[in-house]
């Protein structure tokens, strides 16, 4: 990958984040900001493949501590946002389990 | 031995994959129709995008990265699931910090290295590192405020020039480490310590109410050093995921700080947060409190009743009560609502998540642009556990510092009830107007146990 095709990746990138998130109702930001505070849980990747490249007891420590906050962030953020989303739910969707309480 | 072409078109493909499964997913959880489905979206790529890793060419230390990935994964499980919905946002900042800190050892690894790989590699390298690192202790603050670990804000004269002198000196490591003039051990762990000190000092002085702004902007700059260190590997599914929630995240952070009526740098800068204010103006009136029994009695036989939750319920976990008092009236023929404010809560949008675990459908939930118009014709508001976001002095009082924040008018409503625990002022410290008024009556109790007392009385009518 060129630096130039790089660059076009940054900004065509940056443009559909923006576009993807405006016009979200107020409901949905935390949810949302949950649910990109997973996606850069890709990081992970990068982590493998800095501790996979890593050859001396430095770069092995550093390497494993990198891979072990990632994966902490990639399944951290899935769950909390997964657990968030659960319940959001129409009120058609639940009239028949609605719990009323006399 | 493998076709490394073959394994390596193979990566791209799917990474290119991931991609599209990420923007789809954040596509879909930005509507409530789809938004559970989203995140399942998102999770399918991250599982895509990690089982492709370990067939990159040239990897080793799988004995390693098997046995980090699954500790930190386990233990990040354990507490999401357990985590109480009201404590959700400090696991957010927790989560990211921890994106942010992969991000920093990933320059790390890369620049203790110190192989040449060209001045804009390393130059994207040192700014991810410095960005995730103050990511990661900046957030680890923020979380340390909201679970209430850190409970001072420590201030002093001189705060913003030693952040200055602080970043300048991180700034000028990282331009010796990036011109690979000198990348010897001592300046680079020099430049990680720097930046992981200002994450410190920059979010120590910031008040708990601002906490959700600063959260929201930490997550946008984990997306960025994400993006920068995807550059350094060459790898198009970081760059892109990571951009992607460097502006979403930007978006979002400024949307919450306008529905707060605050700049962002007004955030970072000023330490508002929890001065306590004095109090400006003078309040007529008087404090009139209310019985539970007739108060219940006013709601059971208003024909409109609009609630306001505010973070005293979520405090109190009232919500599942209030649910139940709501549903009540309903089976009564009153016509109920509930009013969000967009920063009731600890977040823009967590009053409806708790309000959603506590089963409240989402279409009874109105924000505020679309309720205001409505406490006209409203017999009953009833506030529980909010304050700053009802204060009318926001409309009237050019001296307030909530001037021209975005309230509920609650005040316009034939009658109010306020339930609240004491008699004390707000999380800005300011006096509340509304209490004073004469349509205002106050009941004074735990959230939780006042809504019961409601309950109660409905059902005796």
């Amino acid at each position: 990958m060129t630096g130039i095709v790089a660059l076009y990746i940054f900004m065509l990138a940056a443009f559909t984040g923006y576009e993807v998130i405006s016009r979200v109702p107020v409901i949905l930001h935390t949810p949302l900001m949950s649910g990109s505070n997973f996606v850069h849980g890709i990081v992970l990747v990068g982590a493998m493949v800095a501790l996979g490249g890593a050859h001396t007891t430095l770069e092995k420590t550093i390497g494993v501590i990198g891979v072990l906050l990632a994966a902490g962030n990639a399944v951290g953020g899935y769950v909390v946002t997964e657990r968030m989303l659960e319940m959001f739910k129409a009120s058609g969707a639940r009239a028949g389990a609605a719990k009323r309480t006399h | 031995m493998p076709d490394w072409v073959s394994v390596d078109l193979a990566i791209q493909a799917s990474y290119l994959v991931t991609a599209f499964l990420f923007i789809v997913g954040l596509k879909r959880m930005s509507s409530p129709v789809t938004a559970r489905s989203g995140i399942l979206w998102a999770g399918a790529g991250m599982a895509v995008a990690t089982l492709i890793t370990f067939l990159y060419p040239g990897m080793s230390n799988y004995g390693l990265i098997l046995p980090a990935m699954l500790v930190g994964a386990a233990l990040a499980w354990w507490s999401g699931r357990r985590v109480a919905v009201t404590n959700m946002p400090q696991m957010i900042a927790l989560y990211n910090g921890m994106g942010g800190g992969a991000a920093a050892a990933i320059a790390a690894v890369e620049l203790y290295r110190g192989e040449s790989v060209g001045y804009a590699s390393s130059t994207l390298a040192v700014a991810g590192g410095i960005i995730g690192a103050i990511s990661f202790s900046g957030s680890a603050i923020a979380f340390g405020k909201l679970q209430g670990l850190i409970t001072r804000s420590v201030r002093f004269s001189g705060q913003q020039f030693l952040n200055l002198l602080l970043l300048v000196a991180a700034l000028g490591l990282g331009a010796l480490v990036a011109t690979q003039v000198n990348g010897t051990f001592a300046v680079v762990t020099g430049l990680f310590a720097l930046a992981l000190l200002l994450g410190i000092t920059m979010t120590l002085p910031i008040g708990g109410a601002d906490m959700p702004v600063v959260i929201s902007l930490y997550n946008a700059l984990t997306g960025l050093a994400v993006a920068f260190e995807g550059f350094v590997l060459n790898n198009a599914a970081m760059i892109i995921a990571g951009t992607v929630v460097g502006s979403a995240g930007t978006l979002l952070t400024q949307l919450m700080a306008k529905a707060m009526n605050r700049s962002l740098g007004n955030v970072l800068f000023s330490g508002f947060g929890d001065t306590g204010a004095a109090a400006t103006g003078t309040v007529t009136g008087s404090l009139k409190p209310i019985e539970a029994s007739d108060a219940g009695v006013m709601m059971a036989f208003a024909s409109k009743v609009i609630v306001v939750p505010g973070y005293g319920m979520a405090v109190a976990q009232a919500q599942h009560k209030v649910w139940e008092l709501v549903q009540l009236l309903i089976d009564r023929g009153v016509s109920v609502r509930f009013a969000i404010h967009p920063v009731a809560g600890r977040m823009p949008g967590h009053m409806n998540v708790l309000l959603a675990e506590a089963g409240v459908p989402y279409d009874l939930i109105a924000d505020l642009d679309e309720i205001n118009a409505e406490f006209d014709t409203a017999d009953v508001a009833l506030v529980i556990g909010a304050n700053d976001v009802v204060n009318p002095v926001a409309r009237t009082d050019k001296s307030s510092p909530i001037y021209g924040m975005p309230i509920l008018n609650v005040d316009k409503a034939k009658n109010v009830i306020v339930v609240k625990r004491g008699q004390g002022a707000g999380f800005s410290g300011i006096e509340n107007a509304l209490f004073y008024l004469d349509n205002t009556r106050m009941l004074y109790g735990d959230a939780q146990k006042a809504v019961a007392e409601l309950i109660q009385a409905i059902k005796a009518v």
